[in-house]
């Protein structure tokens, strides 16, 4: 067994065991902790891949924006856990079952004849002074450029949607409307009153 | 050595487990939608495994725009989550019926 094939085992291992402590903590600040497990572990194992670049990208956008995202918002709500896991032992047979189902199907077709190790060979190491980030980067802005600028667009589209969303206005709040008070005119504010002088006697 | 077969079986497996934590999870929409991303977690997987036993890049690139979108994704679903919860005080699905669905 190869050093490649033990670092492999070790980050699957830590990668599944985070992945079912995820789906069965009864804590979900937990259940988010461990999901910055497993994607700092599939990190692991993408560099291995020699998918340097993308590798990063997971650490960064995953575990220190989304995931970060993901706690803010499971500690802003007041969750009712108890309520929440009253199901879980009805559903756990069924569950299980399915998944067991779908592990053995797409393990038969995965370790089929098709993509054996004959067919795609074992691990190629590119040489030292391949660069990743900048192979993919010549693909990116060049073939897949139009498929770049959707993306920002898709960004974009994601800030407006989130901020138009959660934005809200309370009525008891009291604010200032600049435009109202410049716009104001004498007729609006000040009224004339036609008081009678008191009669003196 | 490791092969192609390791990395296919691994991203099976994940993907399994993200659908049996939607089943575990019917009732609490931030566990529904984390397995979401483990589900997307085990295709990037298989995706950089193809790119790069074929030694192309195109898998690569392709998981560069799922990252995208999966953020999108994600600050969207959260937000949405959020205003559930400021006008029905409650995440639990099967309380959300305001559609009659």
């Amino acid at each position: 067994m190869g050093f490649d094939k033990l670092v492999f085992y070790v980050f699957a291992a830590v990668l599944v065991f985070a992945a079912l402590r995820v789906i069965t903590c009864r804590n979900p600040v937990h259940a988010v902790f461990y999901l910055v497990l497993a994607f700092l572990n599939s990190a692991g194992l993408w560099l291995l891949l020699e998918a340097e670049f993308l590798a990063m990208t997971l650490v960064l956008v995953y575990v220190g924006a989304v995931m970060v995202l993901f706690l803010f918002v499971v500690m802003m709500l007041d969750i009712n856990v108890a309520e929440m896991r009253a199901g879980m032992r009805r559903f756990a047979p069924v569950g299980v079952g399915i998944g067991i189902l779908l592990v053995v199907e797409m393990a038969l077709i995965v370790r089929s004849s098709a993509f054996s190790p004959e067919k795609f060979g074992n691990l190629v190491r590119s040489p030292a002074d391949y660069s990743n980030t900048k192979a993919l980067g010549s693909v990116l802005y060049t073939e897949h450029v139009y498929a770049f600028e959707i993306a920002a667009v898709i960004l974009v589209l994601a800030i407006i949607a989130a901020i138009a969303l959660t934005l809200r206005k309370r009525p008891k709040t009291r604010y200032q409307d600049p435009a109202r008070q410049v716009s104001v005119r004498r007729e609006d504010r000040v009224r004339l009153v036609d008081v009678p002088s008191e009669k003196r006697g | 050595m490791l092969a192609l077969t390791d990395y296919l079986t691994l991203g099976a497996i994940l993907f399994s487990i993200a659908v049996v934590g939607i089943f575990l999870n019917r009732r609490n929409l931030i566990i529904l939608l984390m397995a979401i991303e483990l589900m997307l977690l085990a295709v990037n997987m298989n995706f950089i495994a193809f790119s790069h036993f074929h030694g192309n890049l195109d898998g690569q690139v392709f998981v560069f725009f799922i990252l995208t979108v999966a953020a999108a994704e994600a600050a969207i679903g959260l937000a949405i989550l959020v205003v559930l919860f400021r006008n029905r005080r409650t995440i639990n699905v099967n309380e959300l019926d305001l559609m009659k669905g």
